[in-house]
């Protein structure tokens, strides 16, 4: 480009092309925050890009991306789910019930997505119809769910059957929590992008009472996004427990509070109505990028949680002041 | 400029949300009661075992073998469970005051806070023993703990053994600050010094979590690919480590971890854990109960007295298999 700013039409172009430039920065910013801390992470230590470790990266940011993406629904619809985390221990317990009790297994990979997806329903329905506000109702359910969860196993682990624990195994050279979370992702972003349902979503995130004057069900949709991201939670804890090879009563406990993070990292507003399925992937990859390279630069164990926690408020913030500036 | 605000103030709840953590998931009180029989030592008395949380198996065999105590000897055990959370402790114990139990056994949530916390027990004259982590800032009638430090040296032994006296090893941490973490971490610290050919290469913290064991243990093979031990200051995260080293585990790379857990000692009994430092739960709880009863019955006891660890290796598994 030419540093002559002689012509009028040719400062325009100029002009456009750097806002054009700044409007992309702005609209990605937590993809350049994804590269940048990579490429700190690979200056400070030769170990982080390699091929196992960046798999190694993909498989720890699965669970976490995976409630992510339920919770991003929810977020977009201008609800919070604090009960991901149990959701999820709950799930990979009840699958983990059913097995034992001496189902097949694979009957265990369709139950731990359905107690997702009725506990989340039920979180869904006091919001929408029992005009709880989301923080409340769905704060009970991590509550009910994480002791439903102890209940069930006895506050003892379960082991898993091979059916599930594959899902901790390898897609030929590929980690298969690394696959699901990319179809996870892939259904997630389809649906908010391609469908009604998920367009409906922005439009009641966006204003509400609008979306409901302009004839859109916000209650059953509401019920709806609750349940689906319960149904996210249960495949989540399902991938856990492969990893693990057991079912942990206490298991995922605090994930929600990371797949909040991810999710708002990725550019979404808790204000409703704004986040991408790419935004989020991207946030839950921030934070296993970052707790990966705190292990590898052998960060001592006080500092970690004092990173992680100034890497939040640092996104949250950059985020905060880009959306005041036009 | 409304939503502008709502941006911020939301923001700034996210922030808000991540420091506290899980401090929303607390009360509730889960009272198992026995079967009061007539007995012995404390006839139809009735002791409380406030516990610090029954969310971990740990815990679980602790209770366990409290209430085989309180059954022999035919008095009532009401067991709460604090769900690691301090304050709701504090009521739990002040309710064991109102109500007149016996004794009371505590596992306090934390060493600290539990100091306030006995203080109306003691005001109602109720005897206090505290079992697995000490009570500090009040004096209580005698204190049931596992030797953390001696467990945390016997660890280093068993993993120099196994790797020859030589190489390099590392160590994943449980939750910072935690006197377990400490214990373990320092005896470790002294017993692997008297081996010069040792080098600790990497000390990373796992929370005690298996899920996060699985994850730093990945990472730290990562960027110490010549690593030959690793001890984990719990079976949780020693489990991970396994999980992380897949085929490895008991071939190249040995693990030690500690507690004695169920899937602890299967998986020595497989051969991926090398040995656990086994604590005996169900000891601490079976010998905090008859000291309660000891005490109720005017008997003297010592200050302190120490459950002893037992290292596990495929030796000895079968001893401690149920």
């Amino acid at each position: 480009m030419s540093t002559e700013v002689t012509t009028p039409p040719r400062t325009g172009r100029a002009r456009s092309a750097r806002t054009r430039a700044a409007r992309f920065l702005a609209d990605n910013g937590a993809l350049v925050g994804l590269v940048l801390v990579c490429l700190a992470m690979f200056i400070a230590t030769p170990d982080f890009l390699t091929t196992a470790n960046l798999l190694n990266v993909g498989v720890q940011a699965a669970v976490v991306a995976i409630l992510a993406f339920g919770l991003t629904y929810v977020i977009v619809a201008a609800g919070i789910d604090l009960s991901v985390g149990s959701v999820a221990a709950l799930s990979a317990v009840g699958a983990g019930w059913i097995v034992a009790s001496g189902m097949p297994g694979v009957l265990g990979l369709v139950a731990g997505p359905l107690v997702g997806l009725l506990a989340g329903l039920v979180s869904g329905l006091a919001v929408a119809y029992g005009k709880l506000p989301s923080f409340i109702a769905t704060l009970a359910m991590l509550s009910v769910a994480r002791g439903l969860t102890l209940v069930v196993s006895g506050g003892r682990p379960i082991s898993m059957p091979e059916q599930i624990n594959w899902l901790g195994g390898r897609v030929g050279p590929v980690p298969t929590p690394v696959v699901v979370m990319l179809v996870m992702f892939a259904v997630t972003a389809f649906v908010l992008n391609r469908t009604v349902f998920g367009r409906s979503l922005y439009a009641i995130g966006g204003n509400g009472e609008a979306a409901r004057l302009s004839g859109l069900p916000v209650k059953r949709l509401t019920a709806a996004v609750f349940a689906l991201s319960g149904l996210y939670a249960g495949v989540a804890g399902l991938v856990l427990a492969g990893r693990l090879g057991s079912a942990q009563p206490q298991a995922a406990a605090g994930y929600e509070l990371d797949a909040i993070a991810a999710v708002v990292i990725g550019g979404a507003s808790l204000a409703g109505g704004q986040g991408k399925a790419t935004g989020t992937l991207i946030g839950a990859l921030v934070l296993a990028v970052i707790r990966n390279g705190l292990n590898l630069l052998n960060v001592s164990s006080f500092w970690q949680q004092v990173v992680i926690g100034l890497v939040i408020a640092l996104a949250v913030g950059m985020d905060v002041l880009r959306r005041r500036t036009p | 400029m409304r939503s502008r605000l709502t941006r911020t103030a939301t923001a700034v709840l996210t922030v808000g949300l991540m420091a506290t953590t899980t401090a929303c998931n607390r009360g509730g009180a889960d009272t198992a009661d026995g079967t009061a029989a007539s007995g012995a030592a404390g006839d139809g008395a009735t002791v409380t075992l406030a516990l610090s949380t029954l969310n971990n198996p740990f815990f679980i065999s602790l209770r366990d073998g409290a209430q085989e105590a309180a059954d022999e000897a035919g008095v009532t055990l009401e067991v709460t469970d604090a769900q690691n959370d301090a304050a709701t402790q504090q009521n739990q114990l002040a309710d064991a005051a109102t109500q007149g139990v016996d004794a009371v056994v505590i596992n306090p949530v934390d060493s600290e806070a539990a100091g306030a916390a006995v203080t109306p027990v003691q005001d109602a004259d109720i005897p206090v023993i505290a079992v697995d982590r000490s009570v500090e800032g009040a004096e209580v009638s005698t204190t049931i703990a596992s030797d953390n430090v001696a467990g945390g040296r016997q660890a280093a032994e068993a993993l120099a053994k196994a790797i020859g006296e030589e190489g390099q090893v590392i160590v994943l941490q449980g939750v910072a600050g935690t006197s377990a973490s400490r214990d373990r971490g320092k005896g470790f610290e002294e017993g692997i010094a008297q081996f010069p050919g040792i080098e600790v290469v990497s000390m990373q913290p796992a929370n005690f979590d298996r899920a996060e064991g699985l994850d730093v243990a990945t990472n730290l093979l990562q960027s110490n690919p010549g690593v030959t031990g690793i001890f984990a200051e719990n079976d949780e995260m020693a489990l991970g480590a396994i999980q992380a080293l897949g085929d490895r585990a008991g071939q190249d790379v040995f693990v030690v971890g500690f507690d004695g857990t169920d899937d602890g000692l299967a998986a020595i009994e497989e051969g991926t854990l090398h040995a656990t430092i086994a604590q005996q739960p169900g000891e601490l709880g079976r010998i905090a109960v008859e000291q309660a009863l000891a005490i109720i019955d005017g008997e003297d006891v010592e200050a302190e007295q120490s459950v002893e660890v037992v290292t596990v290796t495929a030796d000895n598994v079968g001893d401690f298999l149920q």
